[in-house]
């Protein structure tokens, strides 16, 4: 069985290899193949639907980067696009309203409600140095209230008591209460679990919300959720007005497609992912890592990656061939040997394990340093290709123009020129076949790339 | 302590075996079945638009895509093979083939005379593991058997006490230590306790744990060393418990678990919502491990034996 995507997409992605744009053809297998993907990750079908949608909209007619084939250019649009529909990183609670600002959750049985109520506690009381009573609404589960009445010892929170003969409502409005008495900066409500379309305990957890008016509604949702995170968040979303989404259980190696289901029906934020069972396993969001998992990723974005790569390889072995064929290195080349150096780990860490390198002037190595590579390549961008292919051509007003141009001083282009000549001939010194053993040699001594 | 309940468990139930059951089931039936009667209009054509239709209701109900094309190549087959005239043959085959996958794991739990027969609860967070236990124990207790329960949950807080409530509840004895207690050695005391006073049944349970977390599946592993130390037929079974609203997650953690406890049934909890459970068909096809119970609510009462006739007639009613 296919394990995640960049799996999946592999036959696919060979097939889609030398062509310059994305179409309704060429992509049609290969979203057939995502659409699969986001199934396996629990995405909810009607979710994963209007997503091939959309990606399909965005993706017809794109152009596709040199470095990737159509294939890699679509996971980068499914990529991108989901990151973006997952909405924005670390969203903060908003407490900005006079004390105590209040705090409700809600979800479904066995979520992480009561154990999300003592993070986010947590989380108030040692970051945001804010003063946090909690108080339980759940009268129905077994020793819910002792639960959390536990938790809010071992974090130092104020716990507001109750008993399972009180109605929740009451209790919410006698929390509220006894918070503002004591000045608290907040109060965090847990609830009972509840299945939506169970509608007296929906009814009551209306009830609760409109007694006591929360600033903050979390949604408190297991990442393992399968298909049905549409109907669970349609309801809830509906019932109360949600301002945020808790993701718990994320320490487990559940795909979660339900975040960008849920993300998907109710519009709201995902605000936090539970990421253990200790009070301390509360993370703010990240969209890209989300993605990343419903994708089945890193992999994924390494195959991009690895395309990125595989094309500056085909770059340099394009030089080599210049270089074989005795034709001369130009400033062109200089500047994608200095940028690829860049992506092979900066120019100052190659620098010593260049072969011939070490017999480069001092001087030279001095200037080639991870800051210079920058400027190198604006003074570079800002010449004529004439200018590229024959140096010798650059003279003073030409100098002048190119500087003014890349925002240097005359004396960098100067510079520039001279380290050219150097490299120069360096190059010539290693002559037919020299470069592609040097690449090999680098990469030989760098661990993860490939070979 | 007096507990309250749910207002759903207060009121009176339909009478009759499965009334219950089907009413709880009915919102899952609802959704489903809507499309499905649509569907089976007339004398529809078995065109693609056919297959699409099926194909979502089976990847709505989290059986996976893989068990989903299983499933429909199989009907596509048929259809070739001209065994298949209409959309409502179709529909009756593909009951038919669900069925002859579940069926064979629709195996209740025998219970030996082992004195004490040692049932250990497992699976991860929240699933619904002392709740099922809470169940099964009034179950047991109801046909006769001495039921003791252990509480080597002694992470979670105040997981002990909920298994106390639930234990004082059905007034059956509970052996506990502390939270934060060595749970192998809970185990240890609660097998003793049983021997002691001649229980039929022990029924262990656990802190619900990842399954990816290797620290926490030893200390699983040591429990069941623990249990098969005082006698090496047991446990007599180990339980899986899974959420019905788990989607393909499932897969994972019954391997996991599989491998290190060496799983020999399934509960399946909370099919009383709207998540259908589809999940069960691609376990069952992958592993055939008995399915022993569903859970259909929050109540002492709401487990029922996994009959395999009746998952499918909730899942796909007949026609
Ligand atoms: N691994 C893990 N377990 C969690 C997380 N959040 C909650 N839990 C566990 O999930 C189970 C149910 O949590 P609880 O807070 O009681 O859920 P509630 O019924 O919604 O109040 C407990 O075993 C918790 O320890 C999380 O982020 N990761
Ligand atoms: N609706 C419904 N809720 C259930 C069912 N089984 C358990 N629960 C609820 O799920 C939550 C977690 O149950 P619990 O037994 O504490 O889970 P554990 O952490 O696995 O031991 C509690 O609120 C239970 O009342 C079920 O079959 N239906
Ligand atoms: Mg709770
Ligand atoms: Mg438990």
């Amino acid at each position: 069985m296919f394990d995640n995507l960049s799996q999946r997409l592999q036959a696919t992605l060979k097939r889609l290899r030398g062509e310059g744009r994305l179409t309704e053809e060429n992509t049609r297998e290969a979203l057939r193949e995502v659409r699969m993907a986001l199934l396996e990750a629990d995405v909810a079908l009607p979710v994963v639907k209007d997503f091939i949608e959309h990606v399909r909209a965005k993706a017809a007619g794109q152009d596709v980067l040199a470095s990737l084939t159509p294939g890699q250019a679509l996971v980068k649009v499914v990529n991108d696009e989901l990151v973006a529909l997952m909405g924005a990183a670390n969203e903060r609670l908003n407490l900005a309203v006079r004390p105590p600002a209040v705090i409700l959750v809600a979800g479904l049985q066995g979520s992480g409600k009561t154990t999300t109520v003592a993070k986010l506690a947590r989380f108030l009381q040692e970051r945001e140095k804010k003063s946090v009573m909690v108080a339980s609404a759940d009268v129905y589960r077994p020793a819910a209230i002792d639960q959390l009445q536990k938790l809010a010892a071992t974090i130092g929170a104020e716990f507001f008591p109750s008993r399972t003969d009180q109605q929740p409502e009451n209790i919410a409005r006698h929390a509220v209460d006894e918070a503002r008495k004591r000045v608290m900066d907040v109060l965090i409500l847990d609830t009972a679990g509840r299945l939506h379309v169970d509608e007296a305990m929906m009814r009551e957890i209306r009830a609760v919300h409109a007694a006591i008016e929360p600033v903050e509604t979390l949604f408190v949702v297991d990442s393992m959720t399968g298909q049905d995170a549409v109907n669970t968040a349609k309801a809830f979303d509906a019932a109360l007005p949600l301002t945020g989404v808790i993701l718990t259980k994320t320490d487990g190696d559940a795909r979660g497609g339900a975040a960008l289901s849920i993300r998907q029906v109710t519009g709201k934020p995902i605000k936090f992912l539970g990421v253990g069972e200790k009070t301390s396993a509360l993370e703010a969001f990240h969209p890209e890592r989300v993605a990343a998992r419903i994708l089945g990723m890193g992999d994924v974005l390494g195959l991009v990656e690895e395309a990125a790569r595989a094309a500056d390889k085909e770059k340099a072995q394009e030089f080599a061939r210049k270089l074989a064929k005795g034709k001369g290195f130009d400033l062109e080349d200089f500047r994608d040997q200095m940028a690829q150096m860049e992506k092979m780990g900066g120019v100052a860490n190659l620098m010593g394990k260049l072969p011939g390198m070490g017999e480069a002037p001092d001087a030279a190595k001095a200037q080639l340093g991870d800051r210079q590579v920058k400027q190198l390549v604006a003074i570079i961008n800002s010449m004529t290709p004439q200018e590229r292919r024959f140096p010798d051509t650059i003279r003073g007003s030409r100098k002048r123009r190119i500087a003014a141009g890349s925002g240097t001083q005359v004396q960098d282009v100067n510079r520039l020129l001279k380290q050219f000549d150097q490299m120069q001939k360096m190059m010539k010194r290693m002559g037919k076949g020299g470069l592609q053993k040097l690449l090999r040699d680098v990469k030989g001594r760098l661990p993860g790339l490939p070979g | 302590m007096t507990q309250s309940h749910p207002p759903q468990q207060t009121e009176k139930r339909p009478a009759g075996l499965f009334g219950r059951l089907r009413e709880k089931l009915a919102a899952t039936q609802r959704s489903f079945t809507r499309g499905l009667s649509d569907l089976l209009l007339g004398g529809r054509a078995l065109d693609d638009s056919l297959f699409e239709e099926l194909e979502t209701l089976l990847l709505s109900a989290d059986v996976g895509v893989e068990t989903t094309q299983y499933l429909l190549k199989g009907i596509t087959e048929q259809v070739s093979r001209k065994q298949l005239r209409d959309a409502r043959a179709v529909y009756q085959a593909l009951r038919q083939s669900i069925l002859s996958i579940v069926a064979p794991c629709s195996r209740r739990l025998e219970i030996a005379a082992a004195r004490p027969f040692v049932i250990m609860v497992v699976g991860v967070n929240g699933v619904g593991k002392t709740t099922t236990i809470a169940k099964l124990a009034r179950r047991l207790k109801n046909d006769g058997h001495a039921v003791m329960v252990g509480a080597a949950d002694t992470f979670r807080a105040a997981a002990i006490e909920q298994l106390k409530t639930w234990a004082g509840r059905l007034d059956i004895p509970v052996i506990a230590q502390h939270t934060g207690a060595d749970a192998a050695a809970v185990v240890h005391d609660a097998l003793n306790a049983a021997k002691a006073r001649a229980s039929d049944i022990l029924i262990v349970d656990t802190a619900g744990r990842q399954h990816t977390q290797a620290g926490l599946m030893d200390e699983l592993k040591k429990i069941r060393r623990v249990i098969a130390k005082a006698d090496p037929a047991a446990p007599h079974e180990v339980l899986l418990v899974l959420d019905a609203g788990t989607g393909q997650n499932a897969l994972s953690q019954l391997a996991h678990f599989g491998e290190a406890v060496g799983v020999t049934g399934l509960a399946l909890t909370k099919l009383d919502g709207t998540a259908k459970g589809g999940i069960l068909i691609a376990l069952a096809r992958k592993t055939g491990l008995p399915i022993r119970y569903i859970g259909v609510g929050e109540g002492m009462d709401d487990l029922r034996e996994f009959i395999a006739e009746e998952y499918v007639d909730a899942l796909l009613p007949a026609p």
